[in-house]
């Protein structure tokens, strides 16, 4: 009998809230159709593909796709390379971030502080086409800026950059440093601001140096906020930014030894290669240990913090 | 009172951000001045600060020889606004319905939000969906779509806005005068929610406005369609195409000189990035906002 009343006031409940969930189905809808509707077809890493039969029709491959991909050197390149340039992404833009937030947070000079801070956002809203661009015109091996002017100017040859892979890790570690310091330093300089001004008052008067309170006030109570942002970047450590490394060395087979990496390997399998299977293998693999990875960072940010975790 | 040490690092710092500020503008300083620069200058001495010629020739042939570029402008234009709205309606939509703390399914509706941050299929089975199902290849929707419409994080973020800022009993004494729920949502919540609501609206017009993958992905034949973007990245496209595939080396300048001149590239470019630097001192202030809010999740 009870049961059975608070069935009905459930049921009632739920109907007085029908305009809502009606407000909330058209998002409901789309997630449905962008982020769950593809999963099914996962399984194409595990076939043959042939478009003739599409993704459902074509016969079974079983692991053989995985066992290909992963007897290529390219597997281990992709992987590496992935995860080396995130980890220097990690360690130069935190290290960067926290300098530059420091230095704005004590810079006396308002107009400067607040000038730079538009400059160094505004490469962040950059497209990465148009970032290709940009470095185009400092590298091109004939127009560039760097072979025209800067390197007869201190008597170096010009190099022919976009044909040797040895320099991209410098170029688009440096990309990736330009363009995102502004974004990055902005979490960090609202922290460092909301840290109470009396301790560093009574640090001034107790005769602590700029250098010392930086050290052991600043320091100290950002760390939290730097683990945790540092956990979330190493669960994103198997994604890497298409844009950086597809636009900015503009696709040059030549360098794919140092630019190729997982998400890069994935489109190009795709649209260039017509190799679906492979590209589809490799795409699973990414989804997997991705998952995997930003499943275990986010378990130990709630250990932390739960408000900062994803869920 | 100033301590020695404090005029020094006060000294070193301003140096530090004076240089880093120059680093961060000096290659779209180059951009633009490239763009100003005859072609022969720069054929002659290569993109350069100081230009041996300036000239109008870029503009002049982007405006008056060429209509692809204000038509691609005009898709910019057309999906970044299209787009936002959209975005807006239904992320704000979804957000309202999920800040009801006694909503009934909210935890499992929480989750069914949350996964898609955590999983997703990938580019492979997404375009295999989009192309195969919904045949969204070479249309409009390419464009509008995949990806961008709506995404986890803003939802959360206008979630939390209408949770912390949203008055319960303003909603509460509103439906006791017999307004219906969406009347309340769109006379009450909405305006309350406006900061948020702008902040969330102006990542989504960046992300339309820089999208190029979309285009790249799904606009195989349809150039018409293409985006600034896009048309940008075709161009890039095409250079390499010529002077990796050309037989001889004469063969690739006959095909080069059909191709906007250097200096052309460098003005569209600029047009690419020019709305963005217009609106940037308005928006500013309100972006750091919003990555402040978003914190850690960001």
């Amino acid at each position: 009998m009870e049961q059975a009343i608070s069935k009905k006031r459930t049921l009632k409940k739920i109907i007085s809230y029908a305009p809502i969930y009606l407000m909330m189905l058209p998002g409901l809808a789309y997630l449905f159709i962008n982020n769950y509707m593809p999963l099914p077809g996962l399984v194409v890493a595990f076939k043959d593909y042939n478009a003739k039969k599409g993704i459902y029709g074509s016969d079974w491959a079983g692991f053989k796709n995985f066992t290909y991909l992963f007897k290529t050197d390219d597997a281990w390149i992709i992987t590496r390379n992935t995860i080396l340039y995130n980890l220097a992404f990690i360690v130069i833009n935190t290290a960067l971030a926290i300098i530059v937030a420091i230095i704005l947070s004590e810079l006396a000079a308002k107009r400067l502080k607040k000038f730079t801070q538009s400059a160094i956002l505004l490469p962040y809203l950059i497209s990465s086409v148009i970032i290709s661009y940009l470095v185009f015109a400092f590298l091109s091996s004939e127009n560039g800026f760097v072979n025209n002017t800067l390197l007869p100017l201190l008597g170096i040859t010009p190099k022919n950059w976009y044909a040797e892979p040895k320099y991209w890790p410098f170029i688009l570690i440096f990309v990736n440093a330009w363009k995102s310091v502004g974004y990055n330093c902005i979490i960090y300089l609202a922290t460092i601001i909301g840290i109470d001004r009396e301790y560093y008052e009574a640090a001034s008067i107790d005769g602590a140096t700029k250098m010392q309170q930086i050290r052991h006030i600043t320091l100290p109570l950002i760390v939290p906020v730097v683990t945790m942002l540092t956990l979330m970047a190493i669960g994103r450590i198997f994604y890497s930014d298409f844009g950086l490394f597809y636009q900015v060395p503009q696709n040059q087979g030549a360098l794919y030894s140092t630019t190729n990496t997982i998400d890069t390997y994935v489109y190009r399998g795709l649209l260039q290669q017509s190799n679906i299977s492979m590209s589809s293998a490799a795409g699973v693999y990414q989804s997997i240990v991705g998952f995997i990875l930003v499943l275990g960072s986010n378990l130990i940010v709630r250990k932390f913090n739960k408000e900062n975790a994803l869920f | 009172m100033k301590t020695r040490e404090e005029k020094v690092f006060q000294a070193v710092g301003a140096i530090f951000m004076i240089i880093l500020a120059a680093v961060a503008l000096i290659p779209i300083i180059l951009l633009v001045i490239a763009s100003f620069t005859s072609n022969n200058a720069i054929v002659q001495n290569g993109y350069s600060f100081i230009p041996k010629e300036w000239s109008l020739e870029a503009y002049e042939y982007m405006f008056l020889s060429s209509n692809k570029i204000i038509k691609a402008y005009g898709v910019s234009f057309f999906i970044t606004a299209v787009g936002t709205v959209c975005s807006l309606v239904i992320t704000t939509m979804l957000a309202y319905g999920l800040s009801k703390r006694d909503l009934p399914g909210r935890g499992f509706i929480t989750f069914y939000i949350v996964f898609t941050m955590l999983f997703n299929g990938g580019l492979v089975p997404t375009y295999l969906m989009y192309t195969g199902i919904f045949n969204i290849k070479n249309t409009i929707w390419a464009l509008l779509i995949p990806n961008l419409l709506m995404n986890a994080y803003n939802i959360m973020l206008a979630k939390s806005y209408f949770v912390t800022s949203v008055p319960n009993e303003i909603l509460e004494a509103a439906k006791i005068d017999g307004a219906g729920e969406f009347r309340i949502f769109v006379r009450i919540a909405v305006p309350i929610a406006k900061p948020i609501i702008a902040t969330i609206g102006m990542f989504v017009g960046i992300a339309y406005w820089n999208d190029w993958n979309n285009g790249f992905i799904y606009l195989t034949t349809n150039t018409d369609l293409y985006s600034i973007q896009n048309l940008l990245n075709r161009m890039i496209q095409n250079i390499q195409f010529l002077t990796q595939n050309s037989a001889g080396i004469s063969q690739a300048q006959q095909g080069l000189a059909q191709i906007p001149a250097s200096s052309v590239r460098m003005a569209m470019a600029v047009m690419g990035i020019l709305p963005i630097v217009l609106i940037y001192p308005f928006i500013q202030n309100n972006f750091v906002k919003g990555i402040t809010l978003g914190g850690v999740k960001g």
